[in-house]
């Protein structure tokens, strides 16, 4: 069924098919009622956007720089981190910083090579490991200190609906159950001030949402994939729940929205006691040295036999 | 038979392909191995949906929806 005599751009799950202007129109106000429903905003945030320069994190700051018109409590700046990627993060970050000069948005570059002394490509070469799990350790580190350091209140991602389904299943896939207790639209288990509060506004938006409306709003620049991605276990989940989807449509949903019910039982029986801090680098930390600490020690290490 | 461009983003692939007369998007990707799930398909600039028609000397883009990193 169409919304209107306009040409479709979509066609939802649901068998509606939107124009640009509908769609447009549907997608702002299921990102907003995601903030709502899961009060991912207060009155007042000096909030972050990490951005990538992608499509997903240019869309969430696209999106909450029109709330931020609205509401001028809402201040948002944007963090970025160069892990060092070759060939991949040189050109997200070249859109990320067009985006923000238009809009007049403050971006905040962080790197890998000044904040570690190594670029990811360089610690790939030193260390035998799968490059997602070491980059998504020090990216969330940084993340989290530079978000501390800016006095940010929040840190909104990117992350949208098959992301979520796609960690939702690779914790069950790996016995992680405690980890699936960390997801949901608000990160973590429990308020501390060592931790900056991650949120999800595109968490109910389809990928495939999130890039038409990037699409329709010239957000979509040409297609760009980290070379370290194929080889994840990530992108092998994606692909089975693609297939699912195209077989089965609204298993996507189906996932999260059973998994939106169990969460408050997760976050319950994992909450656990206070976080530490690591005795290296004074940020949280699971154990008495942090995750960040043991690579970087690693590296070390491994410079100094060489 | 009509003959349709196909620009896929994802492997920056320029590629011509014929198809029966009254085919539509969905026709394509099948061809191409491509799970409509994981694209967004353009014509002139304008996004266009699984049932629209194809016609001879098309020039279609098929862009990724999968994040990059």
């Amino acid at each position: 069924m169409n919304c209107c005599n306009e040409k479709p751009v979509i066609e939802l799950y649901s068998g509606e098919k939107l124009c640009k202007n509908h769609f447009t129109y549907y997608f702002q106000n299921k990102v907003f009622k995601t903030i709502r429903q899961f009060e991912l905003l207060g009155k007042e945030e000096n909030l972050g956007v990490a951005l990538s320069g992608g499509k997903d994190s240019l869309t969430v700051l696209h999106l909450l720089i029109r709330l931020s018109q609205q509401n001028p409590k809402i201040k948002i700046n944007a963090i970025a981190i160069d892990e060092g990627i070759k060939g991949y993060r040189d050109k997200t970050l070249e859109k990320a910083k067009e985006f923000c000069n238009q809009n007049n948005i403050k971006l905040n570059i962080f790197s890998y090579k000044e904040e570690f002394g190594l670029t990811l490509d360089e610690m790939l070469e030193i260390l035998d490991i799968k490059p997602c799990s070491i980059c998504g350790i020090f990216r969330r580190y940084l993340l989290n200190k530079k978000s501390k350091e800016l006095k940010l209140t929040k840190l909104a991602t990117g992350h949208n609906l098959d992301d979520e389904c796609q960690s939702i299943l690779m914790n069950q896939l790996k016995n992680s159950i405690e980890a699936s207790a960390r997801l949901g639209p608000k990160v973590g288990l429990i308020h501390d001030d060592k931790f900056v509060q991650r949120i999800k506004p595109l968490y109910l938006c389809t990928e495939k949402e999130v890039t038409t409306y990037a699409f329709v709003n010239g957000l979509l620049d040409e297609f760009n994939e980290c070379p370290n991605v194929p080889q994840s276990f990530r992108a092998q989940v994606r692909d089975m729940l693609n297939s699912m989807e195209q077989k089965f449509p609204g298993t996507k949903y189906s996932i999260v929205n059973s998994f939106l019910q169990i969460l408050p039982l997760l976050k319950q029986q994992f909450k656990g006691e206070a976080l530490k801090v690591c005795l290296k680098c004074n940020e949280p930390s699971a154990n008495d040295v942090c995750n960040t600490c043991v690579y970087l020690e690693k590296l070390k290490r491994k410079i100094e036999v060489r | 038979m009509i003959n349709v461009s196909v620009f896929i983003d994802r492997e920056s692939k320029n590629t011509t392909l014929g198809l029966e007369n009254n085919s539509i998007v969905s026709d394509l990707l099948k061809k191409l191995s491509i799970n409509p799930v994981t694209v967004i398909v353009s014509r002139n600039n304008e996004l266009i949906l699984e049932d629209e028609k194809l016609n001879d000397n098309d020039e279609i883009k098929v862009l990724s929806v999968i994040s990059g990193g």
